[in-house]
């Protein structure tokens, strides 16, 4: 009966803000926070701290709301009207889509911010059963023939892609850039992969409460979540010793804060992903941060590899998507026995 | 319509009968209550101060708002939509009828994705109205009035659907009677066509909220999914079980679930109700 009260109440408290909401439109004490699918309890520590922080210096309160889902349908949305006054993504495509189909944010967005406009990063690790019974340690110990892999179809999703190209640039690298074999590898590690998932959280689920494979390989970033859910004592992480460095891209959705009237508020937002405690609160969940200082208290927490980007490997996510994942690419040659 | 059989065959003893029975029992168990029990044993996974916290959480508060909010919007003029368009099709010719006929099966044949997607070329700001829209400063789409519009959208068969044969069958003897007595339109409407048509109006009433309540897919296209003021309750199930929180999810349907009970418990209430007054009426003739 409680709850039925309580649901009344919120009904009529929205059918309020509704009508609040058309007179509202100038007071930028509020913020909307566009971001991708896993991010929410992150952005709800985000957000809070940043409220304090907000308050302390200017004495306002400010409202942040936060809208989640997969960042490509986040940023059609937004295109078709969503007013975003920030995005917070891990796709740096469905960022420049802003730019390219809707004119919403400049060209030079990247530019903008430190570290290519990304406030964290992460890369594709080794999820792996407690005491890593298969003793896998990098990329080569998956084409391994008693080792299962799991990770989402790199066709449909992101994750996986992050995936296919690590995998690629490992290979790369362990054969002088050779091409054909490190084609070889990626073909091998295909093979053994028993379920392709079209998500990154079905794959979880398989590898999880399924039970299949050996080691889910997914973002370093994300395996804190799968811990929270699944418990601390069941999974080891292993980090391979190359990776692709996955970058979470932020803006500032210049037309909606220009109207808006809230680019201050919005570009303080930002700035303090980059400040030493909002790099504090994207650490402790697992993201890899680029602040010194922050950076050596999480140490243990991040084991050292060598990173490489997707620029200098594969030339840039444009020409990856041409060459591997386009109709006819590379990843249709070597998905062909499927 | 009526509420408990006339007379009750016995079973035992009939080997067919036996069969028959057992085997819907067993799917009945294993369709119906296997899920629902699932829903509940997982929505208490994580204990029972979790499923507190989590269905008192006031994004799901909110997200049990707006969903109830929604058909409380939506099915009334549903309701209206539904009572005009039938009775308009069974009482009168006129040219258009049976397209007519045909467009109000549109929203049944249509993915709701489908239809969420196109009511963002309508009235998105890439869409047909964007411009025009942007220039009087008016938001639709990622709004809740964008959720208002595309669950009317897919829920605007129900009532219509539901009439329009019972309409059919009933005829307009009982109409045609009350005008040449010298009703007006009105109250042979309320008078007449009302009280024959009332359980039929109902039963696609409730359809109609249930559908609306439990709308994912064209909601999720024009929602924007923003926590707390667009994300009604099917969306929040999907948005926690995303972020690795399979237990708040659960407990976020069971909301759903009980948002379903009610809505059975208010038709049986009105059906009993109207059977009492009904069984008050015959007494009242017979004495």
């Amino acid at each position: 009966m409680k709850t039925m009260f309580r649901a009344a109440a919120v009904a009529a408290a929205i059918t309020v803000g509704m009508a609040a909401g058309a007179v509202r439109a100038e007071a930028p004490t509020t913020l909307l926070n566009v971001s991708y699918d896993i991010a929410r309890e992150l952005y709800v520590q985000v957000n809070e701290a940043f409220g304090k922080a907000w308050k302390a210096k200017t004495g306002q309160t400010v409202e942040i709301s936060q809208s989640h889902g997969g960042s490509s349908r986040q940023a059609r949305a937004i295109i078709e009207g969503l007013q975003a006054d920030v995005v917070t993504f891990n796709q740096v495509l469905d960022v420049q889509a802003l730019h390219d189909r809707g004119k919403l944010i400049p060209a030079n967005w990247q530019a903008r911010l430190p570290n290519n406009s990304s406030p964290y990063y992460s890369l594709p690790a080794f999820l792996v059963r407690k005491g890593n019974p298969k003793g896998i340690k990098d990329w080569n110990d998956l084409i391994r023939s008693d080792v299962e892999s799991v990770f989402p179809n790199p066709k449909t999703s992101g994750n996986a892609r992050y995936t296919y190209l690590g995998a690629y640039a490992y290979a790369l690298d362990r054969n002088n850039s050779d091409q054909a074999k490190a084609t070889e590898f990626v073909k091998a590690l295909l093979a053994r992969v028993p379920v392709f998932d079209t998500g990154g959280r079905a794959a979880t689920t398989t590898f999880v409460e399924r039970q299949i494979g050996d080691v889910l390989i997914t973002f370093e970033a994300e395996v804190y979540g799968i811990r929270r859910e699944y418990g601390e004592d069941k999974f080891d992480i292993v980090v391979p010793s190359l990776s692709i460095l996955a970058e979470f891209p932020v803006s500032v959705v210049d037309k909606v804060v220009d109207k808006r009237g809230s680019r201050e508020l919005a570009t303080a937002y930002l700035n303090f992903l980059y400040g030493p405690e909002g790099q504090d609160i994207l650490a402790r969940n697992f993201n890899r941060i680029h602040d010194p200082e922050v950076a050596k208290r999480y140490e243990a927490q991040f084991p050292k590899l060598r990173l490489v980007t997707i620029e200098e490997v594969f030339g840039g996510w444009e020409k990856a998507n041409k060459d591997h994942f386009a109709s006819g690419g590379i990843l249709d040659r070597v998905f062909v026995n499927r | 319509m009526s509420t408990r059989p006339l007379h009750r065959v016995p079973v035992t003893g009939r080997p067919a009968a036996m069969l028959l029975v057992g085997t819907g029992m067993l799917l009945a168990a294993l369709v119906l209550v296997a899920p629902i029990l699932a829903i509940a044993v997982n929505a208490f996974g994580a204990g029972v101060g979790h499923y507190l916290a989590t269905v008192t959480h006031p994004d799901t508060l909110h997200a049990i708002g707006l969903t109830v909010l929604t058909a409380i919007v939506v099915v009334p003029v549903n309701i209206a939509f539904g009572v005009c368009a039938a009775w308009a099709i069974c009482r009168f010719r006129f040219p258009g009828r049976k397209l007519l006929i045909a467009v109000i099966e549109v929203p049944f044949s249509v993915s709701p994705v489908v239809a969420g997607v196109a009511y963002l070329f309508v009235y998105g700001d890439q869409g047909l109205f964007g411009d025009a829209l942007a220039a009087m400063d008016v938001q639709v789409m990622f709004t809740v009035w964008a959720i208002f519009l595309v669950s009317l959208f897919v829920t605007s068969p129900y009532v219509a659907r539901e009439l329009i044969p019972l309409m059919q069958v009933q005829g307009s003897e009982g109409e045609e009677a009350a005008i040449s007595l010298g009703a007006s339109g009105l109250r042979t409407f309320l008078h007449v066509t009302l009280p024959n048509i009332k359980w039929g109006l109902l039963y696609g009433a409730i359809l109609c909220n249930a559908r609306v309540m439990g709308e994912f897919g064209a909601v999720s296209v024009v929602s924007g999914n923003i926590r707390g003021q667009t994300n009604t309750l099917p969306l929040h199930i999907e948005l926690l079980y995303h972020d690795y929180n399979t237990a708040g999810a659960f407990a976020a349907a069971t909301t759903l679930a009980v948002l379903a009970v009610l809505t059975l418990v208010v038709k049986t209430t009105i059906e009993r109700r109207t059977a009492a007054l009904r069984r008050e009426a015959m007494e009242d003739g017979a004495a």
